[in-house]
């Protein structure tokens, strides 16, 4: 058992949060607003590889580990990134695994020329909502009943106003969709691709909790009320002690989530789930307290606390509600229950 | 990153779960459940023959030096089959604070008959005025000449009515700020003066009430300096540093989920294919995850060098609110069967079930309550002033 980062893993943080810091800052966050997107962010990062390292050298990237991913998407988080680095990669690895079927559509996206992003759930009656993304991405990789879709995103997507100030999409799926895959071949390549979607963006929400809580806690260590510090009161410290544990835990498991993809894949998708939906349940507790014990200021715009509020909820919900994934787990745990029986 | 404890303590945990399954005897079992004594000579003979009493301490203490990532195994393991380990955990908890703190005469008396499971050591800390805030002690000791009077009353001490040894915590002097005023004794528990008083708890766990009434004991039986007590207290809170409660929940879960497995619905269809059934045990199994990942960190943390700030009440904390919220939530999953407690023949799961739900209530008050270990995460982890 370790629990530290490698040196490499080190320095990966030091490379991303320093990119974040100086091209995420609140203020530029807030700038984006309207789109949801930074397309200079998106370019600084995708020049510091982080498409390429999303997939092997065999296939024309840099093979990093999948909790260099994760280490990566801790970052993204907390900086509340306008920039859809997750679904890209997710995709990337997704088109990377479907060999030929992919290849050309892989190449595109590893050389900048089109952004393709993934939608975590499938599409239902023709049309695929609130795809993460796609309000600007050029296509998404989207699954519709038993056949996964390459779908260009420029003709039929009505972009889509939201909580979390995301570039979401929904997207009606016309004939100029291609077939990536079908059948089983097809269920299976989504599936796993949404295992590693919700152990990034639990990841993610985990990089989004801490931060909203150290938020909290620079807050309520300086406001005063009644002559002293309101962090003194345990109305307020138990609650964020209560986050800390819970932080604490949700880094823990995300991280085993991450590490089980290649170290011990019998759990992968199991922890995965787990970690998405605990990791979710531990942000939107996280922001909700900061949020709540900047008392007014917290409902003001201008502070910065609503902006992690809002993100938590959105980058978790476009999947949907915890109660979902609880199953998932159960899916992974117990074995799905038998369809035909429920007919 | 490697989440693997690696071959070391997974061959350990091996080993140790066969001689639990040897020893946790069904016989055993209804003796522990019966009597409510978390102690059984043979079994803690048996554990003592192996070198596990103490297998962290180093090998020139007699103990096995066993590396962290093994007593991990092992107290899973002990934990999981609810092995009766309560009256050798304290015997070598105070026997550690012995070797550290205490006279040659006294790790000449104690040391080896604790490390052969031979005696057992109770402690002797709350009162009925001082829980969770235990320097508010009151229990006086008197010096008198080459002897301590003792006067007072201690709260669970539990294994007191089978055991050889209080660990006592005594106030010496009342003219000093109350953590400068304690002193600790081993006071032999067969001495005049000292009374046990059974006391039942919720969980059928029988503990005591001690009273003592002018007991006389020699100063031989001083642990430390008079009115360093808080100092030895020190000592011995070192190691309390990895508690918690993964393993019952683990425990919890597995016959909910046989339970599950095996009972049906009005139409016949197994509880496992409900999809609120699903889900609340996969609610339930996170929490077992984020409980051990937490309890393995506190263990692992200490083994680098860092010194520890908050991760020991976080695991604490977390492991024993989350077997509290299980046990209830499953309880009401299971229905009106799962009222049926152990002597029930028809209790789903043979009452383990009903049984955790007591139980689970003890975890988040001893040891530290929750709320204790709250301030600690808030003001040593956060940072938050007092």
């Amino acid at each position: 058992m370790d629990l530290r980062f490698s040196p490499e893993q080190d320095q990966l943080v030091d490379a991303f949060s320093g990119l974040y810091s100086n091209h995420s800052s609140p203020e530029q966050v807030r700038a984006t607003e309207a789109v949801g997107f930074d397309p200079d962010l998106w370019k600084r990062l995708a020049d510091l590889g982080v498409l390429l390292m999303a997939v092997s050298e065999a296939d024309g990237g840099w093979g990093a580990s999948f909790l260099d991913l994760a280490v990566v998407a801790e970052q993204q988080g907390r900086f509340v990134a306008a920039v859809p680095v997750i679904e890209t990669q997710v995709a990337a690895r997704l088109l990377a695994r479907l060999n030929a079927a992919g290849a050309a559509p892989l190449a595109e996206a590893l050389s900048g020329g089109r952004l393709i992003t993934f939608a975590p759930r499938a599409a239902s009656n023709g049309v695929a909502g609130l795809i993460p993304g796609g309000s600007v991405a050029d296509a998404a990789v989207v699954r519709a009943d038993d056949r996964l879709l390459l779908v260009p995103l420029d003709v039929s997507r009505t972009v889509v106003e939201n909580l979390a100030s995301m570039p979401l999409a929904d997207v009606v799926l016309t004939d100029s969709v291609s077939v990536l895959a079908n059948g089983d071949a097809a269920r299976l390549a989504h599936d796993r691709a949404v295992d590693e979607w919700m152990a990034l963006t639990a990841m993610a929400l985990v990089g989004i909790a801490a931060r909203a809580l150290e938020i909290g806690v620079e807050y309520v260590k300086e406001r005063k009320a009644w002559g002293v510090p309101i962090g003194t009161f345990q109305a307020i410290s138990h609650r964020l002690a209560d986050s800390a544990a819970a932080v604490d835990g949700a880094r823990l498991l995300a991280y085993e989530a991450a590490w089980a993809v290649d170290e011990d894949p019998d759990r992968a998708a199991e922890l995965a789930a787990m970690a998405f939906a605990f990791a979710y349940e531990t942000a939107r507790d996280a922001t909700y307290r900061s949020l709540h014990f900047h008392g007014g200021y917290g409902f003001m715009m201008e502070y910065d606390i609503q902006l992690y509020y809002r993100r938590a909820r959105g980058w978790a919900n476009v999947y949907g509600d915890p109660e979902l994934t609880y199953r998932r787990v159960a899916d992974r745990r117990y074995g799905p229950v038998d369809a035909v029986r429920e007919a | 990153m490697d989440f693997r404890l690696g071959d070391d303590s997974d061959a350990f945990r091996e080993e140790v779960r066969e001689f639990m399954a040897e020893q946790m005897t069904p016989e055993l079992e209804e003796k522990l459940y019966r009597t409510g004594t978390n102690h059984d000579e043979a079994f803690t003979k048996a554990v003592a023959d192996r070198g596990w009493l103490a297998l962290r301490w180093p090998v020139e203490w007699g103990g096995q030096g066993r590396h962290p990532l093994e007593a991990i195994a092992y107290n899973e393991e002990i934990q999981r089959v609810d092995g009766p380990s309560y009256g050798m955990g304290t015997t070598m908890m105070i026997a550690k604070v012995v070797h550290e703190l205490g006279t040659d005469e006294q790790k000449a008396e104690i040391l080896r008959p604790a490390l052969q499971g031979e005696i057992i050591i109770c402690l002797g800390l709350s009162e009925p005025e001082a829980g969770s805030d235990v320097a508010n002690a009151q229990t006086r000791a008197v010096r008198d000449g080459d002897e301590w009077v003792i006067n007072g009353q201690k709260m669970f001490t539990t294994n007191a009515h089978i055991g050889d040894y209080v660990f006592l915590l005594a106030r010496t002097n009342t003219d000093v700020p109350k953590h400068k005023g304690l002193t600790t004794f081993l006071v032999p528990l067969k001495h005049p003066g000292v009374e046990v008083q059974a006391v039942f708890t919720m969980s059928g766990e029988r503990t005591n009430i001690t009273y003592y009434s002018d007991v006389h004991i020699p100063d031989a039986w001083r642990i430390g300096d008079v009115d360093g007590g808080w100092r030895v207290m020190t000592v011995f809170l070192q190691d309390e540093h990895s508690t918690g409660f993964a393993s019952h929940l683990a425990r919890l879960i597995h016959h909910t989920e046989a339970w599950a497995a095996s009972a049906t619905d009005a139409e016949g269809r197994p509880r496992i294919e409900d999809p609120e059934v699903r889900a609340r045990l996969a609610r339930a199994a996170t929490d077992l995850e984020v409980s051990r990942l937490l309890q393995r960190r506190s263990v692992w943390i200490a083994e680098t060098g860092v010194v520890p700030e908050a991760e020991g009440p976080m695991a604490k904390l977390y492991s024993s609110e989350a077997l509290e919220r299980a046990a209830q939530n499953l309880t009401e999953l299971v229905g009106a069967d799962a009222l049926r407690s152990y002597f029930d023949p028809t209790a789903p799961e043979g009452g383990r079930i009903e049984h955790t739900l007591r139980f689970s209530l003890g975890t988040t008050i001893y040891a530290g309550t929750s709320e204790v270990q709250r301030n600690i995460i808030a003001q040593r982890g956060l940072g938050l002033p007092r």
